[in-house]
């Protein structure tokens, strides 16, 4: 169509458009746009499902490996706790039952069981037990020194093969070469369930062990505590300076350069990638004032620094909202400024501060990247006692499990994951609980 | 004396000076009400904040400084010989000395670090013992200057409500202090890693190659190393490509949705539960990238006759999607809710249907919201860590196919820094380069976010 012939168009048309002729196009071009709309609503519908699909999909994985890893296999036997090897030096002492031997002690009993003889056949009933098995029997020993030349039942948890062999990972279809138990084991395992011997139990290790190598054995014990000593300083610092910075800048700043130039800083702030409050934290913390590495205290400084814009914007938002006529009512009856920023402002905007305080803890406890580039990766087998002693957190033991290649870690890792997922969702349900409850509509 | 045994004994004589001038004022005030300026409690928290003050930040000082003191008095010390060896380095040097220091000793050190390590120990316990005389004396004569000044006619209430304002300026500043502090960190390993590689290479060579400085100096590394960041870059732009095209049109469409065709109740169950994305941990999403999807997206793909890495850009970029979805609905939400209702109003009035309404007047109106929320989207993409570091590999190829694999700036900057580093090393400094760039990239985004919805706001009412 060009723009010669348009004009002669425009000038026939109202003359051939009757009204039944209008009537009957609108009806048509009405047909089409109620599809239109009809396929519009449908692009939101789908929009909405694809994203929740999402979630679905997300949690659903990881809740179907994570359970299991709630749960491991054990294998009950009895064991003669014989005094003259387990305690060599007879004090019971720590030394003395390290140089004992607990992990003769146990394959005897556990031979005897299984009616073992021979070298090949002891070494592969050897592999069904976990290396944890032997602490444990001295942990027994450390307890209750009269048990000691006694028979007791003692269950431990079987090596990390043999527990994905019988979770069904371990195929015995598979030609023995490939596989990473032979048939040996497998028939001394398959003995062990026809006794009933083995049961599968919620994991003690997962929830009071530590950091190790053997999957079996791993738990996230260290971890969280290293968690709550990291999110306490985090708190300590975040909480008081955010809270402060949010009060100067509403209720006593000057509107001058300097209160211009901080504002647009906590925005910047607040868009900084994670990673680089880690490379802040190595070169300033530990670079310059000589922090050590992998420490709570370290982690918690830089994590505070990360949440605190967080905490300012919300507290800044919960004062905002506080109306001027409180403020008025004070200084009515005689407050001096601070004595009604304290008294009565502070108050009635706590709910919202704590909320956002809620949020950026939560923020704070899934965070990893900056915490890895101060050194919170170091492998620790030590519950951490304070704030000064090397640690590692969740999501970081998260990330580690997560690189290693024995099948029983991604069990772990997803049980790991579902206990940093239950704490943030409680964390979150708490800031939603204290907004709903405590929030004043003014 | 361990820090928090002095702390302890400064908060008791803090304590102590509070009771005392609580006591007195609440005496002099049962004597003659109007005598005094200020409530009794002013009286108490004066001298504990005299006490308080001082006596702490004589202790941060010390905890800050005494590292730097004891660093310099021991470099003094490392005989010329070594310190000028061309592979000499203060800091692993210095990390060694504090090794014997702390009684980590490998073989057999030579004399003069024991000698310096024995230097380091005699000097820290100096300090230590300096820094607790001075911190309790300044608390114990800060409670004594607090209860002299302290008379009826003393304003304590404004005194004390000075030194809590300067409290609250203070830590305004601390954003500030942050700022230059990543500025600081960030801008002076770059400056020296572009002494050491050209700015034109880091910015405009198209191979990412740091190979260890020391296998090239021992000469067993064959290829010198490379440092052109443009793979890193095309890599991030990349994953962050695919992580918009599922995040986009989800996120839109979801807010829209929900802003204009939900009812309240549908609106008050999904917000919430699409937010929930928002809240899970990025190395949740990593290992559910590294797990889940990136297997998948190969196995759909060999089915289809691809070849499709394992760790495809694919499978890293549609997670970060997943991550990135609430952060379009929420900020798209908000703005298309800002739009006035009576613009609504006028198009049904006109005849409009629903759809009509929201594609020609509600989504201009709000396009400069949307396209911010997008924008900001973007700079989360661009910063996210865990999820490359975990799903996309460390291959730097500068590829644009998808279902190739390829790394990113960040994942670069966490390999190099992570673990033992070498110090000095062309590599460590790369990444304080790329961070820096990072963060002029993240920045620029942010402000051109702020800047768009700025410039095309439209103005109602």
């Amino acid at each position: 169509m060009t723009k010669m012939s348009h004009p002669q168009n425009s000038g026939q048309e109202p003359q051939t458009l009757s009204p039944a002729i209008a009537r009957e196009r609108v009806a048509e071009s009405l047909k089409k746009r109620h599809r239109n709309e009809g396929r519009f609503l449908s692009y939101g519908r789908i929009a909405i499902s694809t994203a929740l699909l999402f979630l679905v999909i997300l949690f659903g994985s990881i809740l179907s490996k994570g359970i299991p890893g709630f749960f491991q296999y054990y294998v009950t036997f009895d064991v003669y706790l014989s005094a003259e090897e387990l305690d060599p030096y007879g004090d019971t002492s720590a030394q003395s039952l390290f140089d004992g031997n607990a992990r003769g002690v146990l394959r005897d009993g556990f031979f005897e069981l299984l009616d073992v003889s021979g070298r090949k056949n002891k070494k592969a009933a050897g592999k069904i037990l976990s290396q944890g098995a032997e602490q444990r029997l001295r942990q027994m020993v450390v307890d209750d020194p009269s048990l000691l030349n006694t028979t007791q039942t003692i269950t431990v948890a079987v090596d990390d093969d043999i527990d994905s062999f019988l979770r069904g990972f371990i195929s015995r279809d598979t030609p023995e070469d490939d596989r990473r138990i032979n048939d040996i084991t497998i028939g001394y395992v398959d003995s062990l369930q026809e006794m009933g011997r083995v049961s599968y139990l919620v994991s003690d290790y997962l929830f009071f062990g530590s950091a190790s190598r053997n999957p079996e054995m791993a738990g996230i014990k260290g971890a969280f505590f290293g968690s709550i000593l990291t999110l306490s300083i985090c708190l300590l610092l975040a909480f008081p300076l955010g809270v402060g910075t949010a009060i100067y800048l509403e209720e006593f700043a000057p509107k001058n350069k300097i209160t211009e130039f901080i504002e647009v800083n906590i925005n910047n702030l607040a868009a900084v990638p994670s990673v680089v409050f880690g490379i802040l934290g190595l070169a300033v913390f530990i670079g310059i004032f000589g922090l050590p590495r992998s420490i709570p205290l370290t982690g918690g400084v830089v994590l505070a620094l990360m949440t605190m814009p967080t905490i300012i914007i919300s507290s800044r938002a919960a004062i905002r909202a506080v109306p001027p006529s409180i403020r008025d009512a004070a200084y009515g009856v005689g407050a001096s400024k601070v004595q009604t920023v304290f008294h009565h402002t502070l108050p009635l905007a706590m709910p919202g501060m704590l909320t956002g305080t809620i949020i950026g803890m939560a923020q704070a406890l899934g965070e990893t990247a900056p915490l890895l580039m101060i050194g919170m990766v170091a492998f620790v087998v030590d519950i951490p006692g304070g704030v000064t002693d090397p640690a590692t957190v969740l999501p970081v033991q998260i990330f580690m499990w997560a690189d290693f290649a024995e099948r029983m870690f991604v069990q772990k890792t997803s049980a790991a994951i579902i206990i940093l997922l239950s704490f943030l969702l409680v964390m979150n349900a708490a800031a939603i609980i204290i907004r709903k409850k405590l929030e004043r509509r003014w | 004396m361990p820090v928090f045994i002095n702390v302890a004994i400064i908060l008791a004589i803090a304590g102590y000076a509070y009771f005392q001038g609580l006591s007195w004022a609440v005496k002099t005030r049962n004597k003659q009400v109007e005598s005094l300026h200020s409530l009794p409690h002013y009286y108490g928290i004066y001298p504990a904040l005299t006490t308080l003050i001082p006596a702490l930040f004589c202790l941060l000082g010390f905890m800050i400084g005494d590292e730097i003191y004891i660093r310099n008095e021991i470099a003094a010390l490392i005989p010329s010989a070594i310190s000028t060896a061309p592979e000499f380095s203060l800091t692993i040097q210095l990390a060694q000395i504090k090794n014997v220091a702390d009684g980590i000793i490998f073989g057999e050190p030579e004399q003069w670090m024991m000698v310096a390590g024995q230097k380091w120990s005699a000097l820290q316990s100096n300090i230590n013992v300096v820094a607790s005389i001075m911190a309790i004396g300044l608390a114990a004569s800060g409670a004594v200057f607090g209860q002299t000044r302290i008379q009826a006619q003393f304003r304590a209430r404004n005194q004390v409500e000075r030194i809590v304002i300067i409290f609250l300026a203070a830590s305004s500043l601390i954003a500030i202090i942050t700022t230059i502090g990543i500025v600081v960190s960030v801008v002076f390993e770059s400056l020296r890693f572009f002494q050491l590689v050209p700015v034109t290479e880091f910015l405009f060579n198209t191979t990412w190659n740091p190979q260890f400085e020391g296998a090239e100096r021992a000469g067993s590394g064959g290829a010198n190393a490379v440092y052109g960041s443009v793979p890193l870059f095309a890599g991030t732009l990349l994953i962050s490509l695919v992580a918009l095209t599922v995040a986009v049109p989800v996120g839109l469409f979801s807010a829209i949705y929900l802003s204009e065709y939900a009812s309240p109740r549908q609106r008050a169950l999904i917000k919430p539960i699409m937010e929930l994305l928002a809240g899970v941990p990025t190395v949740v999403y990593g290992f559910f990238a590294a797990l889940t999807v990136a297997p998948f997206v190969r196995d759909l793909g060999s089915s289809f006759g691809l070849t499709v890495a394992s760790e495809s850009a694919l499978a890293a970029g549609f997670v970060m999607g997943i991550m990135i979805i609430p952060f379009v609905s929420s900020l798209s939400d908000d703005v298309i809710n800002a739009v006035p209702q009576s613009l609504r109003d006028a198009a049904y009035g006109l005849g409009s249907t629903k759809s009509e309404t929201v594609r020609q007047v509600v989504l201009p109106a709000a396009l400069s919201g949307i396209a911010a929320s997008v924008l900001l989207a973007v700079s989360r993409a661009v910063g996210e860590t865990m999820i490359v570091v975990m799903a996309a590999g460390l291959a730097a190829n500068l590829s644009f196919n998808p279902f190739d694999a390829v790394t990113t700036v960040t994942s670069q900057i966490v390999t190099i820094l992570v673990g033992d580093q070498e110090f000095e090393s062309a590599k460590t400094l790369s990444a304080f380069a790329l961070a820096l760039t990072l963060i002029l990239i993240t920045l620029a985004l942010n402000m051109f976010a702020l800047a768009v919805v700025k410039k095309y706001k439209e103005q109602y009412d």
